[in-house]
């Protein structure tokens, strides 16, 4: 399973035949709410070209502990409620969680000749979100398992 | 109105994602991710230019916070890394993350040169 699409996934395969309008209509509804919630907290908590983004920081780490969380419990229910994965995994998380902010502030603090801060924001998200998408994973596979006993 | 333009982008780039890696599953298998790869490289390309141009607020919100935003993740990259640890070892899931990471700046810096070439 992929948060996205997995096309060796029969179902994921099928839905967009099946359901155009209520997948994409899933996917972009939770985009939206989960963009705004993205520019809420990035406008609540700005930063300047070479300081830390910890806004953005912060989501991208948020949005890969729930994800990894999602996908175990759907997972475990053999992909959950059809809409469940594009509008929470696609829409919700995707729209959420942004790499293109994650790129463009790495480059923006180097050009503000901020290059430490630029190499700390690298590493910390790429081995944070590996890190919180593992433990999402693992979590909520832990209590998914005491909850069936 | 800033709201609006983030939703409206938004409402476009989540889409976009996901149609994005159905045609690129489709064409080069789901081995390897290279679907979020492509849309997390676009994305990252357009944001460049937005910063680079600088776009006014307008554009910056519908265009960078909505339409990049939403088109580019970090949710599905992540786990997409996890899965490939899991299935494939660990240097398709380094070469994965890494390499998206490489190819996201390249891009980002390639739309800001761009953008302030041109502009």
């Amino acid at each position: 399973m992929d948060p996205d699409v997995d096309l060796r996934v029969p179902r994921d395969r099928r839905e967009l035949a099946a359901h155009p309008v209520a997948v994409l209509g899933a996917i972009a509804a939770g985009g939206v709410l989960g963009a705004l919630g993205r520019a809420g907290l990035q406008a609540a908590f700005p930063h300047a070209p070479a300081a830390f983004p910890w806004a953005t920081f912060g989501i991208n780490l948020t949005g890969c502990l729930l994800i990894g969380a999602l996908m175990a419990v759907l997972r475990a229910r053999g992909g959950g409620p059809p809409l469940a994965r594009p509008f929470l995994g696609v829409g919700v998380l995707g729209g959420f969680t942004t790499f293109s902010t994650y790129a463009v502030d790495i480059h923006q603090a180097l050009v503000a000749g901020a290059p430490g801060t630029a190499l700390a924001y690298l590493a910390a998200t790429v081995v944070g979100a590996l890190l919180a998408v593992w433990a999402g994973d693992a979590l909520a596979g832990r209590l998914l398992v005491r909850g069936s006993r | 109105m800033t709201v609006l333009l983030v939703a409206l982008g938004a409402a476009v780039g989540a889409p976009l994602r996901y149609l994005t890696d159905r045609a690129v599953q489709a064409r080069f298998g789901a081995a390897f991710p290279w679907g979020t790869l492509t849309v997390n490289m676009a994305g990252s390309l357009v944001l460049g230019a937005v910063v680079g141009l600088p776009a006014g607020p307008a554009v910056t919100a519908l265009v960078g916070t909505g339409f990049c935003g939403a088109l580019t993740t970090w949710s599905t990259l992540s786990y997409e890394t996890l899965r490939l640890a899991r299935e494939g070892g660990r240097l398709p899931a380094l070469l994965n993350v890494l390499g998206s990471v490489a190819a996201g700046l390249a891009a980002a810096t390639a739309g800001y040169a761009l953008a302030r070439a041109l502009g």
